[in-house]
């Protein structure tokens, strides 16, 4: 048995029925991190010592009987999740060695589990190519020339890699999905409150959600359950009604409605991203889905909308790191105003102070009305079509990007980047849960990413539709086990 | 105002004033990277108890709105408060004046943390964050304020209704009472003229004093034909004059948006009848009730209806006396005069004052000596029937010893008598107070006058 190769299902069966131990599961993870790491850089802390500590405290609670049910499981967690084991920088000068006084409530959710490690991040989750990370990019594992996708690049990387069974990301307006498509790995951003945000530090406070990125559909299910919960100390936290996805996603797909998005097609993608998501659409079909066909014409207004919400948002969440009181501080400022100044500029990356500068100005007297106020009735004309599709399709479906991974450096303009979000920021945008799955490979062997969306606290459906597609096409995501150097 | 809840805004931490800095802090009110706010649910309680109390509508739905601006005391360099949603509107305060009865709109109040204190240490500057994160209600009035003791008349009893019904200390020394002052003059018939806005005045002496130098201020420059700049302004106490703090037009843009890590404000109509329902009585109410149960003068009934530790002691001897118009009186003359402010308390037992006042209105004492009582009871409450009997306080009402007082003061004054006498009939008074002052301020008032009548028309004939 190669414990890093096994799903968090097997691990599970492995570790409760002491085939294996969290030790063992520990150790070959941490040696294929030391394998990969020096051409992935997926990680921004990793700590062996404290991990195998952890692997021995969840040994004991094995022996024990009582353990969790992810009590040895070793997982990495993004660098924008707040830890007390290792600092938490959210890849920024900024916040270069900070350490949180508290555990994230979703790494609480996951006692027992072995937290390996910090995975990088475009800096402060603004990006979708980890490039913008201050502490140096994170590479595909199926090309190291190419991205990982981002902001999550880090974790789907190191899920993708077999370093860990399981990572966490965040997704804000695709983080979590569009990384884990181009990584060839599963993603899911749930329902906008379904995993507390407390101890995820601030992007876009209406967006952001923690998601887990994992190699199946299964284990995804099961680690949703785990993250689920409410919390009395976040204020959009909910109690979310359904949380037996393992279960659920056993069902047939009999009669379930999906249908492909129109106008998340009618964008320029690749070829092979278009044949791929087609060719899923007509597997679903012939597994017993009933495929309809609707119009969501708002979507094409997402994009903008969401630049600038999530802009908006991130001018004010951002506007605490001053360096007054923590982070990065400039020196031998002689004004105030002048640390300000210098500490913000010194602190944080060109790509967060574009989205800061202009944050800034569309919530500017004289700009709220034609920016801001304009972009928030998008959202809710957006909510309203979405919550209208729902009542004819169960399921939407679309690519979760227009493409594959591209090289390092490829892409030079922001709005080149931004526009590659089309296709996740409506989910984000309308608090609904979507799923980024693979569903084949380019002819260069990347592989393609296809999103499932679902109306809000229906995951299930999601994971039905992702567990019957695996099972039917023998994947359930390939391990990218040999990084290709 | 600062609420008077024991937990902040939006953490667990304690509000208790006085503590040593930085030790009521936690990663939220301290705005760490993950932090979040969620509102404790008594800061809206007393902030939808202050707007029942000033009549204000009370919205179902309000918002949270973030004001961004950077300072070193407000560490999310944001302030949450209500902007365009706020949580009441629409109320009023009714005010005594020396013109009458008068009323003041108010035109909202909403719901905000405050900040820290900067602690300007030599050339360095320190930061206590204790105070981020307090609860705070901003109550703004309507420009229907006309003069500087309307003012002051608008800020006591706004502080009286706001502290019976237990929504804030109102502690203007502790900070917990701070008022900001918007200015404006204009000549009757013409719209408002611009306004000015001091900041942070700490007394209603400041007050006072502001308003009347800002409206000098303002009418000169008009007069000289100047300007009047939208500005903020600081107000000296020592010199008492007013400068310029910083002028509206390069004031922060505060770009104001709803806060998004937390849902709108709700208010069920279950919690609204549940919170109103414990509403303390207010002074209006009181005052009503002096009127009708008790017989007071409307002037008298307004005087004792608020601070509540006044009312609270009037309506404990009150239901104690068989004479709570004169214990209205006595309190008003007496223990008004004795008390260092309208909020220090009272350090006589209720029964005590209901009965000096049943003395005086059953004669045993006189008006005087009641309040000598009461003075003397206030450095040291004891039985005031025992404490007027050992000081020979008692009222003087034998027939024949004061009929001697009559004669004698008369008698020792024929000056006086004579030019009664002549016609001076002021002359009279000296008389009787000369006979009252040979009792020891003991006697009858009634008896002794009309004895000293009587030994006059004996001396005119």
């Amino acid at each position: 048995m190669n414990p890093s190769d096994m799903t968090v299902r097997g691990l599970i069966d492995a570790l409760h029925n002491r085939q294996l131990s969290a030790a063992e599961v520990t150790e070959d993870c941490l040696q294929r991190i030391r394998h990969a790491e020096p051409a992935l850089h997926a990680f921004l802390a990793c700590d062996e010592a404290l991990a195998r500590s952890h692997a021995a405290e969840a040994d004991r609670m094995l022996q024990s009987g009582d353990a969790a049910r992810l009590c040895g499981i070793p997982f990495a967690a993004k660098d924008n999740i707040c830890t007390t084991d290792f600092p938490t920088t959210c890849s920024s000068r900024m916040l270069e060695g900070y350490r949180s006084p508290f555990d994230a409530f979703a790494l609480t959710r996951l006692k027992g589990a072995v937290c390996v490690g910090k995975t990088n991040m475009d800096e402060f989750a603004m990006g979708s190519s980890t490039e913008h990370s201050a502490f140096g990019p994170t590479r595909n594992p199926y090309d190291i020339a190419r991205v990982p996708g981002g902001s999550s690049g880090g974790s789907a990387c190191a899920v993708a890699a077999g370093m860990v069974p399981f990572a966490l990301g965040s997704d804000t307006g695709g983080s979590v999905r569009q990384p884990a498509a181009f990584c060839g790995v599963v993603g899911m951003r749930p329902t906008y409150g379904s995993i507390s945000r407390r101890g995820l530090v601030a992007f876009a406070s209406s967006l952001d959600q923690i998601g887990p990125i994992t190699r199946n559909a299964a284990d995804n299910a099961l680690i949703l359950e785990a993250l689920c919960a409410h919390d009395a100390q976040d204020a959009t936290s909910v109690i979310h009604p359904r949380r037996d996805f393992s279960r659920l996603m056993a069902q047939p797909l009999n009669g379930l409605r999906i249908s492909i998005v129109k106008e998340m097609m009618d964008v320029p993608m690749q070829s092979a991203v278009r044949e791929a998501v087609t060719s899923a659409v007509h597997l679903l079909e012939k597994l017993g889905a009933k495929i309809v066909t609707l119009s969501i014409p708002a979507v094409a207004d997402a994009l903008p909308a969401y630049y600038i919400i999530s802009g908006a948002e991130a001018s004010s969440n951002l506007a605490r790191y001053d360096g007054i009181r923590f982070g990065h501080r400039a020196e031998n400022c002689t004004t105030l105003e002048e640390v300000y100044l210098r500490s913000r500029s010194e602190g944080f990356g060109q790509e967060v102070k574009r989205r800061i500068l202009t944050g800034t100005h569309v919530l500017s007297a004289g700009y709220y009305q034609q920016y801001y106020a304009k972009a928030q009735r998008v959202r809710s004309v957006l909510k309203y079509q979405l919550a209208e599709a729902f009542r004819t399709a169960d399921v939407l479906i679309s690519p979760t990007a227009p493409e594959t991974a591209f090289r390092l450096g490829e892409k030079q303009s922001p709005v080149s980047l931004y526009a590659g979000d089309i296709h996740t920021v409506p989910a984000a945008m309308a608090g609904i849960p979507a799923l980024s799955i693979p569903c084949g490979k380019d002819s260069g062997g990347l592989p393609i990413g296809l999103q499932l969306m679902a109306p809000a606290f229906c995951e299930e459906l999601l994971y039905q539709a992702a567990y019957a597609l695996e099972r039917e096409t023998g994947t359930g995501a390939d391990i990218c086990g040999e990084v290709r150097v | 105002m600062e609420l008077k809840t024991q937990s902040k805004i939006f953490c667990a931490c304690s509000t208790a004033f006085g503590a040593a800095p930085n030790t009521q802090c936690c990663p939220v009110c301290m705005g760490l990277p993950g932090a979040l706010p969620v509102l404790n649910e008594e800061v809206l309680r007393l902030a939808v108890m202050a707007g029942t109390a000033l009549d204000c509508r009370i919205a179902p739905v309000s918002g949270h709105d973030r004001k961004n601006y950077f300072y070193p005391d407000l560490p999310k360099a944001y302030q949450i408060s209500q902007f365009d949603r706020p949580l009441c509107e629409g109320g009023h305060l009714d005010i005594d004046t020396p013109d009458g009865g008068k009323t003041i709109g108010i035109t909202r109040i909403h719901i905000e943390e405050d900040a820290g204190k900067l602690l300007h240490e030599g050339s360095r500057t320190l930061i206590d964050f204790n105070r981020c994160g307090v609860p705070l209600i901003e109550i703004v009035s309507e420009p229907d304020i006309r003069t500087a003791g309307e003012a002051v008349s608008y800020l006591k009893k706004l502080r009286a209704v706001i502290a019976s019904a237990g929504i804030s200390d109102c502690r203007m020394n502790e900070g917990s009472f701070r008022c900001d002052v918007n200015l404006s003059v204009h000549r009757p018939g013409t719209p408002f003229g611009t306004r000015t806005e001091m900041k942070n005045l700490n007394s209603f002496q400041s007050v006072q004093r502001a308003i009347e130098a800002e409206y000098a201020r303002q009418v000169s420059l008009l007069e000289q034909g100047e300007e009047i700049h939208q500005e903020t302004l600081r107000f000296d106490q020592k010199t008492g004059s007013v400068s310029v703090m910083r002028r509206k037009e390069n004031a922060d843009d505060y770009r104001y948006f709803p806060e998004p890590d937390m849902p709108p404000v709700q208010v069920t109509a279950a919690q609204l009848a549940r919170w109103t329902q414990d509403m303390p009585m207010l002074p209006d109410a009181r005052k009503q009730l002096y009127i009708s149960r008790f017989g007071l003068p409307q002037e008298a009934a307004a005087q004792l209806c608020y601070p509540r530790v006044r009312a609270d002691c009037f309506e404990a001897a009150a239901a104690l006396t068989h004479a709570p118009v004169v214990l209205a009186r006595l309190m008003i003359a007496e223990v008004f005069r004795l008390t260092e402010d309208e909020e220090s308390p009272i350090p006589i037992v209720p029964a005590h004052l209901a009965r000096v006042a049943d003395m005086a209105a059953e004669g045993l004492v006189n008006n005087n000596n009641a309040k000598r009582i009461i003075a003397a009871l206030w450095a040291e409450d004891t039985d005031p029937d025992a404490y007027a009997q050992a000081n020979n306080l008692l009222q003087l009402r034998d027939r024949d010893t004061l009929a001697a007082y009559a004669r004698q003061a008369a008698a020792e004054n024929p000056g006086m008598v004579q030019g009664y006498l002549k016609g001076k009939v002021n002359l009279k008074k000296a008389i009787m107070g000369a006979a009252m002052g040979l009792s020891g301020g003991r006697a009858d008032p009634v008896l002794l006058q009309q004895l000293v009548d009587e030994v006059l028309a004996a001396a005119a004939e």
